[in-house]
């Protein structure tokens, strides 16, 4: 048995998810309260050539995942569950050559969604470049199609 | 970088009718590639299908966050076309309703200006792939538009 079966499955989950391996994003830790994912700095994600600040789209990419994921952190097994909504508010413009990190809860688990809220930040999680609340939809356990992808991500359980 | 003189490329794209050097800009938007496409005075953005833009294997279909990206780097383009902002705008609020799977294929966006102030500028997004009446996502945003 592992030591922190959330991080495992956190990482399979990532790893699933193509424009996240462009990207380069990586799980920063995984624990029960709470997800937390990394973006690095790369050019390739720059949404203002004269001050290199990186695109609000790669922020909303790291957001709508580490908010995805942390479903892991409250679910007994995996489940699909497609974003409903999501909304980002940016407090302070990210500072260029600098990794992100996006942190992640679910508030609330119902039956048919889950409510996630999280922040994303560079140094300080006190001053956060942005807030953002999300729901994900449930689709229950035997979701069409995703038995491959759960085996995978439960690591063969 | 030099200071970028946006007006000028906007001015030359709307005449050239060719509008990839005012995308290139933007090393995101040719990332996950955004085009534009101008339909008499109205302009249609278009995100054509790209694996590296997957982010659920099993449909399969694209990453939400892409398709967000998309619609704002849309409303973004869309606001320097057309109302005359000299500088990028800066994203202040972005808010989004997934409607429907965006399954790997083309997807389009149109926007909307609702409000333009002094300094906040209202835009409305429709993301749609094989219908436009059916749109896979919509969204709305606010961009800060005075000086930077």
């Amino acid at each position: 048995m592992s030591d922190n079966p959330v991080l495992e499955r956190a990482e399979r989950f990532l790893s699933a998810l193509r424009h996240c391996q462009v990207l380069g994003i990586a799980v920063h830790e995984a624990v029960p309260s709470g997800l937390t994912l990394r973006l690095p700095y790369s050019t390739q994600i720059i949404g203002n050539p004269e001050s290199g600040v990186i695109h609000g789209g790669a922020i909303t990419t790291l957001m709508d995942t580490t908010c995805g994921i942390s479903t892991v952190c409250v679910l007994p097994e995996f489940e699909i569950c497609p974003t409903l909504d999501l909304r980002i508010d940016y407090m302070r413009p990210a500072q260029p050559h600098k990794d992100v990190y996006g942190f992640a809860e679910c508030y609330r688990v119902t039956e048919n969604i889950i409510f996630t809220r999280g922040y994303a930040y560079q140094d300080n999680p006190d001053e956060p470049i942005a807030h953002v609340v999300g729901a994900f939809m449930r689709m229950g356990k035997g979701a069409q199609g995703d038995g491959a992808l759960k085996r995978n991500i439960q690591g063969g359980a | 970088m030099a200071a970028l003189n946006l007006n000028t490329l906007v001015r030359q794209a709307h005449e050239q009718n060719d509008y990839d050097s005012l995308i290139s800009l933007i090393p995101y938007a040719k990332l996950i590639g955004i085009e534009c496409l101008r339909l008499g005075d109205d302009v249609v953005f278009r995100l054509p299908a790209n694996k590296d833009n997957i982010g659920n294997p099993i449909l399969p279909a694209l990453h939400g966050g892409v398709i967000a990206g998309f619609m704002e780097h849309a409303a973004m383009l869309h606001l320097l076309m057309f109302m005359g902002i000299p500088h990028l705008p800066k994203i202040i609020d972005f808010s989004i309703d997934y409607l429907r799977a965006g399954h790997y294929r083309d997807t389009y966006a149109q926007c909307q200006v609702w409000r333009q102030g002094r300094r906040v500028a209202n835009v409305a997004i429709t993301a749609w792939q094989t219908n436009q009446t059916e749109p896979i996502a919509t969204a709305r945003a606010h961009f800060k538009v005075d000086e930077p």
